[in-house]
């Protein structure tokens, strides 16, 4: 492959990410302008923000990677990943809104006016955060030694000082735009390139993959374990989606309940598109690129295709557009993730600096806070992504998957529809189901243990998800007098259109 | 051998001596205070379990979740407790008695009131009755009356504080209410006389600008809410520009920097167009030539960064800070009073900052938590 492309194409991407961010502020010179700039943000626009933070390199490399290793059974993959969002369409996306709520930790202060409930949730935003990071810094790493033949670990450190340089300088003021404008450049990127492989594919005589039977059944070798990692996978990605904290932040830019529910709905067709094309990808790549699965690469199927089966400078320039999908991915799914952690940290340490003692005071403003804990927050995941490189992308993105579903499921969930929860029975869901779903992925990364208790650990949804629901109810129950006095009031507030007029104060 | 034998043994009175100690220890322990004292604790533990839900204030919730822990507290077979229109909550054995004579009685007279089987202590709240508590009993004593008349006056306290932080909080949404910004007297005599101007001359301006100063009217005038957004807020400011710049005319220069983002931000009613008011009057109005307005507003993770600037005439900061800490009534009483507001609501932490030098313009800036605690009432 042709360095020099791939170089630049991964320069443009992140000269446009650093750059755009000043671009997307509204700028008017006229009175005339005030209403433009005074109107909300569309839904289209919306959407595809969140579209374009939420595909990560899961997405872009990680579904054909899996396709082409496993076959069919690995689809509930990107299946999971949409329906995530049907789940925050029917159960959350309106309520959350008219919570008021910025962040997960917000949320759980409004609902159980509890300070214990809110520091639990920011420690789950910051862990559910690095462990999305983790796959995000391992991607890059991957897609750089494709394009240029450096170790692993140059891509990884670029991606991670990249997005500490965009948080901590303030180019994430206005990300709508430049989010919005990442989901079209990764479906273009995935798309022009898959036109012209289709065509080599059709100027080839159409070949069928070969491979053995189980690649082309959805439930793969249908045996015990087999079975129950695809049903865990089904629970993680169903019920974590509405647990990420880089996608709850945009459901904040909807002026209302209403607009957040279409939002969502949109978000639901953006991403069905989108998932149309690594699944090609994956099927052309068991026929032109077998070799993969031996060598354990995979992931680099996508990079590795248009050389493969067109070659040339056409081969070499379709490569490097995908190499800038790769890269736009990394980096958008990755700042968003820090942002919202850096957010919820900064917010937690700028308000325990408000409440020290004045003498005490170290002038930490919230935007220095803030730039601090971008900067620590990267660290961890960079450190965790340059010591597992052994598991598939889209597998340990779904580790990030588990332990939302476990604990901010339960708690969205339960906060939203069931009056009983209590500030007690939500910690004990929290930190109970947070220790199931963050033991199991440090244990398959530390450790790696096989047979059963292997598949239990490395797929943990299937157990930890009703333990996380199972503590918070039953810890709600045996603490029932302590339901928050204004929880008819809190409730009328979620679920009432903002159109009718009601007394919404607590 | 020997040595084992001999080493095994004092192993073993180690830790019997070692368990016996612990056994009397966590016996003495068990043991601590006499039973009157525990009868003591247990009292109080009950009577801290009740007082959550009294300090709410009496209710029908209130009154069922504080009267299992009332009826312990006396120890007898039924308790109820009423406000001054019923009972709002009953516990225990149905009892066949018939005690309205006797809580009338007691809520009229203000004092515990005994029957043969029942007794009826008032609750009170500042020297005004406003409910009771019923207990019937077999035998209702004269230790029975008055250890209810004691309960009663213990809830009645419970109450009090209930009113005290409902009045709190009353205090603070009236403090809100009076520092309600006012839309200024010079501005309504300015804009009708601009457009008076435009009557002859241009009457379709003139219809524009006064439907324009009735939106804006409607908007600075309105009842409810002590919340709105910053998409509304701008709003307001864009009619408030269109009305100076008909008696500016090209001397108003504007310019807008807003991140969609914050759009949605909610913030206290009226809080930047006073700021922007300001910078017309003080700033710009008084400078020869044209002026430039700029307002901007960006999203800084969980915080909105809200700035306007001119580069008018710009004054001596301690004429800012005289107005802000309020010496001073002239000028810049609506920054001063944003600044009030938006400190009763966010805490002093987000109070306004004022950067300005006489001839080098005017800078405001204002930092709008993203989320609070707070319920936005915005209708």
């Amino acid at each position: 492959m042709n360095t020099t492309y791939g170089v630049i194409a991964v320069a443009l991407v992140a000269v446009a990410t650093l750059g755009i961010g000043a671009f997307g502020l509204r700028f008017s010179r006229t009175t005339s302008d005030f209403y433009v700039a005074s109107r909300s943000i569309s839904p289209v626009w919306n959407s595809a923000a969140i579209g374009g933070e939420y595909l990560s390199a899961a997405s872009f490399l990680g579904v054909a990677g899996l396709v082409l290793a496993s076959g069919a059974d690995m689809l509930w993959y990107p299946i999971g990943w949409t329906t995530g969002y049907l789940m925050l369409l029917v159960f959350v996306a309106a309520p959350l809104r008219r919570s008021g709520a910025y962040t997960l930790p917000d949320f759980a202060q409004v609902r159980l006016q509890s300070d214990a409930v809110r520091r639990v949730a920011t420690l789950l935003v910051v862990a559910v955060g690095w462990l999305y990071l983790m796959p995000q810094f391992q991607g890059a790493g991957l897609t750089l030694r494709t394009v240029t033949g450096a170790p692993t670990w140059v891509g990884t450190v670029l991606v991670a000082v990249i997005v500490v340089i965009n948080v901590v300088s303030g180019g994430m003021r206005s990300i709508t735009f430049v989010q919005a404008f990442q989901y079209w450049l990764k479906l273009t990127a995935l798309l022009i390139p898959l036109f012209f492989l289709l065509h080599a594919w059709s100027d080839d005589g159409r070949p069928s993959p070969v491979a053995p039977s189980d690649w082309f059944q959805p439930f793969g070798e249908a045996d015990g374990p087999g079975l129950y990692l695809t049903y865990s996978v089904m629970v993680a990605t169903f019920l974590g989606t509405m647990g990420l904290p880089h996608v709850v932040v945009r459901f904040y830019t909807n002026p209302d309940g209403h607009a957040a529910r279409r939002t969502t709905l949109i978000v639901l067709a953006l991403l069905g598109s989108f998932y149309l094309l690594p699944t090609l990808y994956g099927v052309l790549g068991r026929i032109y690129a077998g070799d993969l699965v031996a060598s354990g690469r995979t992931d680099t199927v996508v990079l590795e295709l248009p050389s493969r089966m067109i070659g040339g400078t056409t081969g070499e320039v379709l490569a490097a557009l995908l190499t800038a999908g790769a890269f736009a991915a990394f980096l958008s799914t990755s700042s968003g993730i820090t942002m919202s952690i850096a957010g919820v940290v900064g917010q937690g340490l700028a308000k325990h600096a408000a409440t020290l003692p004045i003498t005490r005071k170290v002038g930490l403003t919230t935007i220095t806070a803030l730039r601090l804990a971008a900067a620590g927050g990267v660290l961890v995941p960079l450190a965790l992504a340059l010591s597992a490189e052994r598991i598939a992308v889209a597998n340990s993105v779904t580790f990030a998957f588990a332990l939302a579903a476990s604990t901010f499921c339960p708690l969205l969930v339960l906060g939203i529809w069931w009056r009983g929860l209590t500030a007690t029975g939500a910690i004990a869901g929290l930190v109970g189901g947070g220790l199931c779903a963050g033991v199991a992925p440090v244990l398959t990364i530390a450790w790696g243990p096989g047979g059963w208790l292997g598949v239990l650990m490395s797929q943990p949804a299937a157990w930890s998800v009703p333990i996380g629901f199972g503590l918070m109810v039953g810890g709600s129950l045996l603490t029932r007098s302590s339901v928050p006095g204004n929880v008819a009031r809190t409730m009328v507030r979620l679920h009432t259109p903002e159109h009718v007029d009601v007394d919404r104060r607590s | 051998m020997d040595n084992a034998s001999t080493a095994v043994a004092v192993a073993v009175v180690l830790v019997a001596t070692a368990a016996f100690v612990r056994w009397r220890l966590l016996t003495r322990r068990r043991t601590l205070g006499s039973p009157a004292d525990r009868a003591t604790y247990k009292t109080l533990h009950t009577a801290s379990l009740a007082a959550p839900s009294l300090r709410r204030g009496l209710d029908a919730e209130s009154a069922a979740q504080a009267i299992p822990h009332v009826r312990a507290l006396l120890g007898t077979s039924t308790v109820a407790i009423t406000d001054l229109d019923g009972p709002l909550a009953w516990d225990g054995a149905h009892a066949d008695v018939d005690v309205i004579p006797l809580m009338s009685d007691a809520l009229a007279r203000g004092t515990t009131q005994a029957s043969a089987r029942a007794i009826v202590a008032p609750l009170s709240v500042d020297g005004r009755v406003v409910g009771s508590i019923v207990v019937v009993s077999d035998e209702a004593s004269a230790g029975l009356a008055r250890a209810t008349t004691e309960v009663a006056r213990w809830m009645s306290s419970q109450l009090e504080l209930a009113e005290l932080s409902e009045s709190r909080s009353a205090l603070v949404e009236a403090e809100l209410r009076a520092l309600r910004a006012q839309i200024s007297p010079h501005f309504i005599y300015n804009s009708l006389g601009a457009i008076a101007s435009f009557v002859r001359t241009d009457p379709e301006r003139a219809r524009e600008l006064l439907l324009e100063f009735a939106d804006f009217t409607r908007y600075s005038f309105r009842e409810h809410g002590e919340f709105t957004t910053l998409a509304e807020e701008l709003r307001s400011i864009e009619r408030y520009l269109v009305l100076e710049k008909a008696r500016f005319g090209d001397r108003l220069r504007v310019v807008t920097r807003i991140a969609p983002e914050v759009l949605s931000v909610t913030l206290p009613f009226l809080s930047v167009q006073p700021i922007v008011e300001n910078a017309v009057r003080h700033g710009l109005e008084a400078k020869d030539g044209s002026g430039t307005l700029t307002v901007i507003a960006l999203d800084e993770g969980a915080e909105c960064v809200i700035t306007i600037e001119d580069d008018g005439v710009g004054v001596d900061p301690d004429t800012v800070r005289d107005a802000l800490v309020g010496r001073t009534t002239s000028s810049s009483v609506g920054l001063a009073n944003v600044d009030a507001r938006v400190r009763t609501v966010y805490g002093d932490a987000h109070g306004i900052v004022v950067e300005t030098a006489p001839g080098h313009g005017t800078k405001v800036t204002l930092r709008i938590p993203k989320f609070h605690p707070m319920p936005p009432t915005a209708g």
